[in-house]
């Protein structure tokens, strides 16, 4: 954020960026163009929803209260693999306590209270996050946070409705494939977070230690397992670690 | 039991997004906790691309999903559009399947 670059705080400056305003515009078509993105990605959301053998309603009211990708698909992928209601919603969970980091960095950019905040925190996500954060202006950067956050709401939810009701028409998801969408999707994920060495050595470390685990432990446990090493990596500080801790050189 | 785990993951995951907006700084700014908190998606997600490519219930296997898995691996490393990774993945499995 870059809101240190005046003298005025982020309370002081106009809320958005005013009408006409070039960065305006700008921030705008941003916002839209990540939303149509992510609604074709809430597609095969929907179809990995009914593929996993959730209902219609469920698969959308994940897409509605849940509303993070990441954990969405590791919860129908979880279910739809004989795991439990625990390593379901517990996996969700892990996967989405980064959002709690996006918020700390979000609260004093867009210094919500009552309302506003409960209503905003539904919206920080990845996206939200990335385009309020790099903005030129504090009112630029509210304006990102609000117009990402509900244009990839609205669309993410109609795509996951359009993509479930189209794949309730097909009878075997494993004829087309289906199977394999689920973890195609983890590995577009994974990938803008495998930069430097250390998410490589993690996500290794994980997969093997999952694989090792399947036979012995209820479904579900063995993606828990896989986290405890993410703790273990991120326990141990390693020497090389002045940037680390904060990706795009934000100050804590 | 469905219905359970997406209630139950959903309020746990808003209550995330919300505490984060909430609490003060420091709380949350233990570089250790942020460390930990950006490595558990990466270990979670290596997780789940392995156990739903090379598993079946508890028996580790090599189907036609590890073919769509290294489709969808080639797919990202030429920075294809998410839609086109998926859909890569399930129509080089679904082809796999019929040749196998």
């Amino acid at each position: 954020m870059t809101y240190d670059r005046g003298d005025r705080s982020p309370a002081d400056q106009p809320r958005f960026p005013q009408r006409g305003a070039p960065e305006r515009r700008a921030v705008l078509r941003v916002a839209l163009a990540i939303g149509a993105t992510t609604g074709a990605y809430g597609l095969s959301f929907g179809a990995i929803g009914i593929a996993s053998g959730l209902s219609l309603w469920q698969t959308c009211a994940l897409s509605l209260l849940m509303f993070s990708g990441g954990s969405q698909f590791a919860l129908v992928g979880i279910l739809g693999s004989g795991g439990g209601v625990v390593a379901a919603s517990g996996t969700a969970a892990l996967l989405g306590s980064r959002n709690a980091f996006y918020g700390l960095r979000l609260a004093e950019l867009l210094q919500l209270r009552g309302v506003a905040r409960v209503a905003g925190a539904q919206l920080v996500i990845d996206e939200s996050t990335a385009v309020a954060t790099t903005q030129p202006t504090v009112p630029a950067g509210r304006l990102g946070f609000w117009a990402t956050g509900l244009s990839v709401f609205v669309l993410w939810n109609l795509g996951t409705v359009i993509g479930a009701a189209g794949a309730g028409l097909i009878s075997d998801p494993a004829v087309l494939g289906f199977d394999a969408a689920a973890p195609a999707a983890f590995v577009a994920l994974l990938a803008p977070r495998m930069r430097g060495r250390q998410p490589w050595a993690v996500a290794l470390t994980a997969s093997v230690v999952a694989l090792a685990a399947v036979p012995y432990v209820p479904a579900g446990v063995p993606v828990l397992l896989a986290a405890l090493v993410a703790i273990l990596a991120g326990w141990r500080r390693r020497p090389d670690d002045a940037s680390a801790d904060e990706p795009d050189g934000q100050p804590a | 039991m469905t219905w359970v785990a997406v209630l139950a993951g959903s309020a746990a995951c808003y209550l995330l997004k919300l505490v984060g907006l909430s609490v003060p700084q420091r709380v949350l700014g233990n570089p250790r906790v942020r460390r930990i908190a950006m490595l558990l998606p990466v270990a979670v997600l290596a997780a789940l691309v392995v156990i739903q490519t090379f598993t079946i219930g508890h028996r580790l296997v090599l189907d036609a999903r590890a073919a769509g898995f290294v489709a969808a691996v080639i797919a990202v490393v030429f920075r294809a559009p998410f839609l086109v990774v998926v859909a890569l993945a399930c129509v080089t499995t679904a082809l796999v399947r019929l040749w196998l």
